[in-house]
């Protein structure tokens, strides 16, 4: 029994360490970014990497996933002569929900695994000790840019996946099931408000992307430096980042429904 | 004699294992130390101790004069500029080529113009002989000469103190020679202090002025490198010799064969 009550307190505390580290990381990230004038390279370097190299990945599915909500809902509203409200359908669907949401998954399965691997293969080889001894903090030189780049990244690509997405539903729509574009188009601008859905759909990814990169530059700069250290960290940046972003989706929904 | 480091009393321990025990190391001046020991004896440790990058539970680091331990981020910085460190794996950044990563140092400290840095760089390349190696990236070099390249990187500030981990371990002969002619050379050349730790015993005995033996937490041997052969003590021997049984056991501690195998058997 004293056992078991030992073995709980034990991970009790090494949980809570572990998000003091956490928070300690993400405080010393943000309170000393990188200097203008060799920091920002470093940051439009990290959009590039984060943000530039995901567009394939967050159009390819965004247009696959505005063409399946299309062709899904074109065959339930027809049943209800409401097929003119495909396009509000699509609209509101990916801009309130679906953008924000599978685009920080993505984000998390594409950028997130590579920054953790990145970050704790420059563990394992010694770079981030060799640039302690050069006197170069790694936190401002190595997290910060990759931590400002994330959070620039993900709400840029939130926008190209909406965009790419309701293309795609027009494509399905319009295209191939033939309903009026000019219906199509207006319908859809009369119902999405640009503060309600658009922006709380943006404040989301805001969220989601400094979560995501958080949790992989944590775990990137806390994993065992070898070889089955880093793929465990990768793993668990997936899932924590996965699992923090469908939590959070609801705290945040429930806060902009319930106007907190 | 004037000491570059000084070592007192040091005690660390990692996950409750202690590493030292109460540990004096002095490191002169314009001299090469070797700091010897098994594997595991927490040789890279102590350098990680005198780079600040590790904190003792007791006792004391003193470098050029200060507390390595008592100083501030800023002034813990400002001493390691004076200080290079060779590390195992030679840890050079793998997104930068070897011109790059040499002009690292000086690109994060320095306000030198392109074509200063290009001069500098070139001449730190020159010597450790890899001047046209520059536009290589460190996944195209070979174990020797990523550690060459890493030497040149170590130097770019002009320390005062250059800290070598485990340089020739996993190295052919040729590159052995190359590296401890390097690190001689670089060592008079530019009026360096070196800290070498290695367990590669003859090889480094070759260019060290002085020798420190650390087993079990504790020194089991120092002198200049001509005496430390001569001392008496059967752990320093065996360790020096390479014998394959002593002080140190080749067995892991175990329960006695016999009983291991009537257990087995259920006699």
């Amino acid at each position: 029994m004293i056992a078991q009550v030992t073995t709980l307190g034990r991970l009790g505390i090494k949980l809570l360490r572990d998000y003091g580290k956490a928070g300690i990381l993400l405080f010393s990230a943000i309170c000393y970014p990188p200097n203008i004038r060799k920091g920002l390279p470093l940051v439009f370097q990290q959009i590039y990497a984060e943000g530039v190299l995901s567009l394939l990945i967050i159009m390819v599915s965004g247009l696959f996933i505005g063409m399946v909500v299309a062709l899904q809902g074109y065959h339930t509203l027809v049943k209800f002569g409401a097929s003119q409200q495909l396009g509000p359908l699509v609209a509101l669907s990916v801009v309130r929900e679906l953008g924000p949401v599978v685009t920080a998954l993505l984000f998390a399965g594409r950028a997130g695994s590579a920054l953790t691997a990145e970050i704790g293969l420059m563990k394992a080889t010694e770079q981030l000790s060799s640039m302690e001894m050069m006197a170069v903090d790694p936190i401002r030189r190595v997290i910060s840019p990759r931590l400002w780049g994330g959070f620039i990244s993900m709400p840029i690509l939130t926008i190209i996946f909406n965009t790419v997405a309701i293309y795609g539903a027009y494509l399905v729509g319009v295209k191939w099931l033939g309903l009026d574009a000019g219906a199509f188009w207006s319908n859809t601008q009369s119902s999405v408000d640009f503060q309600e859905d658009i922006l709380k759909g943006i404040y989301k990814s805001i969220v989601f992307g400094l979560v995501v990169t958080w949790i992989a530059l944590y775990q990137g700069y806390h994993s065992m430096p070898t070889s089955a250290g880093i793929s465990n960290a990768t793993t668990r940046t997936v899932v924590y980042a996965s699992l923090s972003i469908l939590g959070l989706d609801f705290v945040l929904t429930a806060m902009m429904i319930g106007g907190w | 004699m004037d000491n570059l480091v000084e070592i007192n009393h040091l005690h660390f321990s990692r996950n409750d294992r202690p590493i030292f025990r109460g540990v004096d190391i002095v490191i002169p001046r314009g001299k090469i130390t070797a700091i010897m020991g098994p594997s595991g004896s927490g040789k890279t440790t102590l350098l990680q101790l005198i780079g600040g990058q590790l904190t003792p539970s007791k006792g004391q680091v003193i470098a050029a004069g200060k507390n390595v331990h008592n100083l501030s981020n800023n002034e813990l910085y400002t001493l390691r500029k004076r200080m290079g460190m060779l590390f195992q794996s030679g840890g050079l950044f793998s997104h930068l080529d070897v011109f790059e990563n040499v002009a690292f140092p000086l690109r994060e400290h320095t306000n030198l113009s392109d074509e200063m840095i290009r001069s500098l760089v070139l001449l730190k390349l020159q010597m450790v002989g890899l001047r046209g190696a520059r536009h290589l990236m460190p996944s195209e070099l070979s174990g020797g000469m990523s550690r060459r390249v890493a030497l040149a990187r170590a130097i770019a500030l002009d320390p005062d103190l250059i800290m070598y981990d485990e340089p020739l371990s996993g190295q052919d002969p040729i590159t052995m020679g190359v590296l401890l002619k390097l690190m001689r050379t670089l060592n008079d050349a530019l009026g360096l202090t070196t800290i070498v730790v290695s367990h590669d015993v003859q090889e480094i005995l070759t260019i060290a002025d002085h020798v420190y033996v650390i087993a079990e937490g504790k020194l089991i041997g120092k002198g200049s490198a001509n005496l430390i052969n001569e001392d008496g003590s059967p752990q320093l021997q065996q360790f020096l010799n390479g014998w394959p049984d002593g002080p140190v056991p080749f067995h892991y501690k175990a329960v006695s064969l016999e009983q291991d195998i009537l257990e087995r058997s259920g006699l």
